[in-house]
């Protein structure tokens, strides 16, 4: 299948193994990746801070772009049949925010009144990873090997917004080698929650002291989550505390160990 | 000045809803796909079971007899609480009380003075009563202030609630108790003694509705 | 008060400071953050309840279905509010009862003082009213209106009882006394409750005991009682209240007068209805298949014989008090929908580390952080300023979006989305009140505004990546343990990982470049 690729503006600047990982993994699958340039970010920490006006041209460039990516290529588009995202939040952002943002602007006057439509065409082909795998892909066992003891921690967007549900688990446990182990209270928030995290310091903090002290008690070398920004907190945490697990994206244990040879 | 507020709600609702003036919207259908019943016939054997299993769990005592036993079932009940002295409502059925070894004043009986005054309810061992409708599936009994029943009162201040539900009452559900109740008649939902999860958020019984709730159920 | 928000003529609450505290939430939140007992009987009884709400949800395998239907009925309910409103006056003057109606606090104040007074006679007048646990009389500010009138009204709920007695303020809508363990109330007992027995123990049944016979003599010589309601069928003119202890029952059944105060949007169109809401309110709210009491009457309540049953002199209060201002925004109505029966409180991550006095309204929670604002108005100050601004503008940032309330709501009502609503709101009105020309409202909204100029174009976009590499100085080991303000509040907590050698846009132009 030929897939469309949005790194994700956090992966792109911060954590590109995120994506890079995500590339290597679904070539390996056989597919064909492509990545549309003029792709920045889905604008959602400008939604969710209550800037939806200062969304508002993001959420249209970021529609733009991959309404071009999915035309077919006899019609100038690259042909994809299929938006991959290896997070949670920004596919959350595109299939419940963006239509939602479209049609305030357009109240407003600020925005077409066709844009909420097309948000909508775009999302409905935008995947997150664990979903792309196993929904669209049809694919639990990647056929990848990672012999290390890992923790999953379900993102709340994947959880709440997306439903994926066990993907992600039914992902991990088909990962030759991989010692998964329950994480408890696992579907509690790590406190992350975009700029609550700088609003709401303290709180945020308390939060993820709970989801620290519960990635302790599984004994992990590894924590995993669709999310670099969740994990991204996470890993803030446990690098401050000098805890010694690190935080993996899923996409870099489905790629399997050593992937980075492929880079 | 209460017209006034009465009407300046209204229109301030209108305005909020956008409506100036016109009808009444017509009601939206409700999706109604959840269990109206369990499948059971009232007084089902598997709902009589289910029943006593939910009463106990919230710690009411349960016993149950058959048709000709319940005056006897009653009379045992009293004697192992030791009490001597009940209200009873005015239309509770003769035999219920028949075999106690009690002394028994009745709310609303000219003998007993008519309405039992709150003292005289907050003194007495204990209350006899029978109810309108029992639901399986949440371990509730609904008193319906029907003669068997007695007004709210009578079942509220005495310490000790022993309730005789017959096997025909007792259905499966909340959706199929609803309609064998009068709106027009206050109620009351009874679902184990009074309780409260105040502390902690963990429940105990006893506070200050009848801390004890004993139900004779009449079965076949 | 006038306000920015909802629409013109629709005024919002009259407060008597029960909506908006004196602190806004990340200030507040410290506070409460740093008190490790706090946080301990928070953890212990929002876990406890958790546990329980889940194990009777779970027994119901038509609970979604449940939830469908009651978020059905409450659509159903604000499309035809006046209409209903309506109807139920009619039926319950029909069966003897009153109907009175209140803008705002203020004027529910006046209208229940009236009855109370009413109730009384020159030479035996009428000094104190039992109460039943009510959110509507917490709102309005009811106990302090009638004190200032020399009337002392008596909580009777055990949470309620024992706020009152510690002078104390709710921080949860169904058990207010959340805060406190068994030790604690063991002795606000003993220091405020008068002829309690000095050998009185913490064991809950024992505490329990203990308001039994404080409260006996109280229940027995009430005259006069207040009340709210959790349901109000508009079909029937029935009025539901659902108890655990009795002291419901109490108020509700023995003294002559009873005066009911409602919000308008406590009502269900048809009798039939409480075949949803009475399965989805105590296993959502105590966890129980049922509570131990639910009260109904319609009117002046006689048994089936004719003779009274319960007070004669019914009166019910019809409440707007800024619902009507919550009604008329769309995306904002939804919050009416709510049945009060916290379980959102319950499952929130925010709510279970800072409890509800953080929020400073009677609605904490995730139902409070959508309910207030509405109610109460924002003001448009405070988006970039945590210590300072209104209080009420900080409370729809006092959510990480995880979306638990909206999985653990009976009636579906979807806060995450309607957080992201009133904050958007929130930032309109501080852009519309501080707009200088060529100048944005703030430093928030000027980074914000940079940011969305950045992000539409993938030139720019590089190119500040660019500007990230330089992160990379900062780093030692591989992070970054501080930054500048406003990030420090990130780093003081957290480390940030040094900015990769080779973003993925650079790694893909050199890998596949050819490519697309
Ligand atoms: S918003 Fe929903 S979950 Fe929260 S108290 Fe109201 S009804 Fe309950």
């Amino acid at each position: 299948m030929r897939i469309a690729l949005f790194a994700t503006c956090l992966a792109d600047a911060m954590f590109p193994r995120a994506a890079q990982a995500t590339v290597v993994l679904l070539e390996r699958l056989g597919h064909e990746v492509v990545f549309p340039s003029g792709q920045t970010c889905c604008g959602q920490m400008h939604v969710n801070t209550g800037y939806q006006r200062e969304a508002l041209p993001v959420v249209e460039h970021h529609v733009d772009v991959f309404e071009t990516a999915l035309r077919p290529r006899a019609q100038g588009g690259d042909g994809v049949e299929a938006v991959v995202a290896p997070s949670g939040s920004c596919v959350g952002s595109v299939r419940h925010q963006h239509a939602v943002v479209a049609r305030r602007m357009a109240e407003q006057g600020r925005a077409d009144t066709g844009l909420a439509a097309r948000a909508e065409a775009v999302a409905a082909k935008t995947y997150e990873l664990s979903e792309l795998l196993v929904d669209v892909l049809g694919v639990t066992d990647v056929g990848a090997r990672y012999p290390h003891r890992v923790t999953y921690h379900p993102t709340c967007h994947s959880l709440r917004m997306l439903r994926v549900d066990d993907k992600p688990l039914r992902l991990l446990r088909a990962v030759h080698g991989l010692d998964l182990v329950e994480l408890p209270d696992a579907e509690q928030c790590c406190g992350f929650g975009g700029t609550f995290s700088v609003k709401n310091a303290d709180t945020s903090t308390a939060m993820l002291a709970d989801k620290i002290r519960a990635v302790q008690t599984t004994r992990s070398e590894v924590v995993t989550a669709g999310d670099s920004s969740c994990l991204m907190h996470i890993g803030g945490g446990l690098s401050r505390l000098r805890v010694g697990t690190k935080t993996v994206h899923l996409a870099e244990i489905l790629a399997g160990e050593g992937w980075e040879a492929a880079l | 000045m209460t017209t006034s507020a009465r009407d300046e709600v209204l229109r301030r609702i209108r305005t909020a809803l956008g409506r100036t003036g016109g009808a009444a919207p017509q009601p939206s259908p409700v999706p109604r796909d959840y269990r109206t019943s369990l499948g059971q016939e009232p007084g089902a054997p598997g709902l009589l079971d289910l029943l006593v299993d939910r009463l106990v769990d919230y710690k009411a005592t349960v016993h149950r007899c058959a048709p000709d036993a319940v005056g006897a079932t009653v009379a045992a009940a009293l004697a192992a609480r030791g009490a001597r002295r009940l209200a009873a409502p005015s239309g509770l059925p003769a035999g219920w009380l028949a075999a106690a070894d009690v002394e028994t004043v009745t709310d609303g009986a000219a003998q007993d003075g008519g309405a039992l005054p709150v003292a005289t309810l907050d003194a007495v061992d204990g209350v006899v009563t029978g109810c309108a409708v029992a639901v399986a599936q949440t371990g509730t009994i609904v008193l319906d202030s029907s003669p068997d029943c007695g007004r709210r009162a009578l079942t509220l201040v005495p310490d000790y609630h022993l309730i005789v539900v017959r096997a025909d009452q007792v259905v499966g559900s909340v959706p199929e108790a609803l309609p064998r109740l009068d709106p027009d008649r206050p109620l009351t939902w009874v679902s184990g003694p009074s309780a409260t999860s105040d502390i902690e958020l963990d429940r105990v019984e006893g506070v200050h509705g009848p801390r004890t709730l004993v139900v004779v159920l009449v079965e076949g | 008060m006038t306000t920015f928000l909802g629409m013109p003529g629709l005024p919002v609450a009259t407060e008597r400071g029960t909506l908006r505290g004196p602190d806004t939430f990340p200030v507040a939140a410290r506070r409460a953050l740093a008190d490790t007992q706090l946080r301990k009987n928070l953890g212990h009884a929002t876990s406890t309840i958790r546990a329980k709400r889940a194990r009777v949800v779970g027994e119901l395998d038509d609970w979604e279905e449940l939830r469908a239907a009651g978020a059905a009925i409450k659509a159903d309910v604000m499309a035809r509010l006046p209409e209903l409103l309506v109807q139920l006056e009619e039926n319950v003057t029909a069966r003897g009862g009153h109907v009175h109606w209140a803008r705002d606090a203020d004027e529910a104040n006046r209208i229940v003082l009236d009855l109370v007074r009413a109730a009384g006679t020159p030479d035996d007048p009428v000094t104190s009213v039992v109460k039943v646990k009510s959110m509507a009389t917490q709102e309005i500010g009811l106990n302090e209106a009638l004190a200032e009138a020399g009337i002392a009204a008596v909580e009777t709920d055990l949470a309620e009882l024992i706020v009152q007695l510690s002078d104390d303020t709710p921080s949860h809508i169904l058990v207010p006394a959340i805060h406190r363990n068994r030790a604690e109330i063991r002795q606000i007992f003993l220091d405020h409750m008068p002829d309690v027995d000095p050998g009185l123990t913490d064991e809950p049944r024992v505490l329990a005991m203990a308001a039994r016979a404080y409260l006996r003599r109280t229940f027995l010589a009430a005259r006069v009682a207040v009340s709210g309601a959790n349901f109000a069928i508009a079909e029937t003119g029935t009025l539901a209240v659902v108890e655990s202890e009795g002291n419901g029952r109490m108020c509700l059944t023995l003294p002559q007068t009873l005066v009911t105060v409602m919000g308008i949007e406590k009502l269900l169109p048809t009798w039939r209805d409480l075949e949803v809401f009475l399965q989805l309110l105590p296993r959502s709210s105590t966890g129980e298949r049922m509570n131990p009491y639910t009260s109904m009457w319609t009117g002046a309540p006689r048994t089936s014989d004719g003779a009274p049953d319960g007070p004669q002199e019914f009166h019910l209060v019809l409440l707007d008090n800024g619902r009507t201002a919550t009604l008329a925004d769309e995306a904002g109505r939804q919050a009416l929908h709510c049945i009060r029966c916290s379980a959102c409180l319950n499952v929130c991550p925010v709510y279970e580390r800072t409890g509800g006095h953080a929020y400073g309204s009677v609605y904490p929670g995730p139902i409070g952080a959508v309910l207030t604002p509405q109610l109460a108005g924002m003001h448009g100050h405070g988006a970039d300023a945590p210590a300072g601004g209104d209080p009420v503008d900080s409370l729809p940032y006092a959510s990480s979006l995880c979306g638990a309330c909206f999985d653990a709501c009976p009636v579906r009502i979807d806060i995450p989305s309607m957080l992201v609503h009133l904050r958007a709101k929130h930032v309109e009105t501080a852009q519309a009140q501080r707009r200088v020309p060529g100048l944005p409202a703030s430093a928030e909204n000027a980074a914000m505004s940079a940011a969305a100029w950045v992000m539409q174009d993938a030139g720019r976009f590089s190119f500040a990546e660019r500007g990230l590499q330089l992160g990379r100085l900062l780093a030692r080991d591989g992070r970054i343990r501080s930054l500048p303000p406003p990030l420090s509040a990130w780093t003081t907590s957290r480390d940030v990982p040094a900015p990769p050698a080779e973003t993925f846009r650079k790694w893909w132009a050199r890998t596949r470049g050819d490519r697309s």
